[in-house]
């Protein structure tokens, strides 16, 4: 049964601003997805040096000051880009809104390593004299840092923080400012996620001892979630925020409307550090379409989590045939295999590029897949070319993170 | 390094801290502030890089003496005489 409630307690989004390693807008990124074009590429790192990751070319210029560069954090301009671009595009008349009213909500993996690792290999060369540690540093390192500097940018007065949820923050910043909106804290947010994390060799260090980092001789074939000769995770960075208004004001103001946010859950594995649960993470499914009123037939296209680790790969894949299993319309695909994982961007990044098959009524493919591991086999899964699929009602968009943090969000075409 | 040398040194670390602005024009009479947009923790930048580059340690009451391009050069010329510049 679909649900049915008031306007101002339905939450669409109007805008969408992005920046990813293969493209710094929705038309440019949903291009670079139907073409099959990769966003990874050779990169270098103190200590860790040659490696892979998924690097953006955005203008951070556009709008901000060099000054405002320096003075800030990765994640706080890849997040001032995305809201700029984000507000842009919805059409909003900026200079005469209420920004009392606005509020952001960025969802992010992790934040501080980047700076916190520069800082240590600025006072190496001072014989770890601490006096010559930054007095930006605190500012810089603060959890609420990227969403700050978004305010601070735009002349935002409503309400700031960030949303720390490993990998699964992209949809936590996108579910959290809808929660805002229904709680009438704002009327507009800015919701979504931001990652720096190729700019810290610890992330690349750490997987790498887990043996989850990717290496392939062709950086565009390393991020293969899937296939059988996946090696790993390729890490990237990005930023993905949307604006979200209630149905009621968007409506009224005849606003361009990318789709309605009609369902979504959060839950916990509590069962492991990083291996993800697949009971779990069928029950965050199950209850999203629970509360959307919606039963997994309806769901036109499901976008997958899944990081090319072998062991995450197959544990989503039996959740998704747990719940799946009997859809046949279903189609199933994977961003990452574009443009690796952007962390704290991922979940909103990956939601972001299968929109527009509300109105092109494709489904972009998940490429790098020449060996399909059995075990993640599933009759909807589009490997390698995008799919015409006609009338797209529903996407359903996976994102799940360490420490057991599950997260799931249903978009619905309006 | 003499007075035109520690100018130069100054200004080289403003152009970090304030890359946008154009400071072929700046007055050395005229405070800073009036001619830039710099707040405290600029002012800080400049101490942490004198620290930084030269050893050069600002005690907190002294800041007061880094308000323009003149009292600066002024200030820095007793603590900088003896280092070269590279």
């Amino acid at each position: 049964m679909i649900r049915s409630l008031q306007d101002d307690q339905r939450i669409v989004i109007t805008g969408i601003g992005l920046t990813s390693p293969n493209g710094n807008s929705l038309a440019d990124y949903r291009e670079a997805l139907l073409a099959g074009r990769s966003g990874v590429d050779n990169y270098h790192i103190r200590y860790v040096g040659d490696t892979l990751a998924g690097e953006c070319d955005y203008d951070e210029l556009r709008y901000q000051k060099r000054r405002e560069v320096r003075r800030g954090t990765r994640a706080g301009s890849v997040g001032i880009y995305c809201a700029n671009e984000t507000i842009v595009d919805s059409g909003l008349e900026w200079d005469k809104l209420d920004r009392s009213r606005v509020g952001v909500y960025v969802g992010v993996t992790e934040h501080g390593n980047v700076e916190t690792e520069n800082e240590i290999n600025e006072i190496k060369a001072f014989d770890y004299d601490t006096k010559v540690w930054s007095h930006h540093h605190n500012p810089r390192t603060v959890a609420n840092n990227p969403a700050g500097e978004i305010t601070l940018n735009m002349g935002i007065t409503g309400p700031h923080y960030t949303i720390g949820a490993a990998c699964a923050a992209g949809n936590a910043g996108l579910i959290q400012g809808a929660q805002m909106l229904l709680l009438d804290e704002c009327d507009v947010a800015i919701a979504g996620g931001v990652s720096e994390s190729i700019r810290t060799f610890g992330i690349f260090a750490g997987f790498a001892s887990q043996g989850a980092l990717a290496a392939n001789e062709d950086p565009t074939r390393a991020s293969r979630p899937f296939d059988m000769d996946r090696n790993g995770i390729v890490v990237s960075e990005g930023g993905c925020l949307y604006t979200l208004e209630r149905f009621s004001d968007a409506s009224k103001r005849g606003a361009k409307i990318y789709g309605e946010l009609v369902g979504h859950a959060m839950n916990s594995d509590a069962s492991d550090f990083v291996m993800p649960n697949p009971v779990q993470q069928s029950k965050c499914i199950n209850l999203a379409l629970e509360r959307a009123g919606l039963n997994a037939e309806d769901i036109d296209i499901v976008s997958t989590h899944a990081t090319a680790t072998t062991s995450g790969d197959i544990q989503e894949c039996t959740a998704l045939r747990s719940v799946f299993g009997n859809a046949k319309k279903t189609r199933i695909n994977n961003t990452k295999s574009f443009i690796g994982h952007a962390m704290g961007a991922a979940g909103s990044l990956e939601l972001a590029g299968n929109l527009p098959a509300f109105n092109d009524g494709v489904c972009h493919a998940t490429i790098n897949v020449e060996h399909l591991d059995e075990q993640c086999h599933l009759d909807g899964l589009v490997l390698n070319q995008p799919q015409e699929v006609g009338d797209v009602q529903y996407i359903l968009n996976n994102s799940f993170g360490m420490l057991g943090i599950n997260s799931v969000a249903i978009i619905k075409k309006i | 390094m003499d007075r035109s040398e520690i100018r130069e040194e100054v200004l080289d670390i403003l152009k970090d801290i304030a890359p946008d602005e154009d400071l072929s024009d700046l007055k050395d009479e005229q405070s800073f502030r009036e001619q830039m947009e710099l707040d405290s923790m600029d002012f800080l930048d400049i101490v942490m890089e004198l620290r930084k580059r030269h050893r050069i340690q600002i005690p907190e009451d002294d800041y007061v003496n880094l308000a323009s391009m003149n009292s600066t050069v002024e200030y820095l010329e007793p603590h900088m005489s003896d280092i070269e510049r590279v």
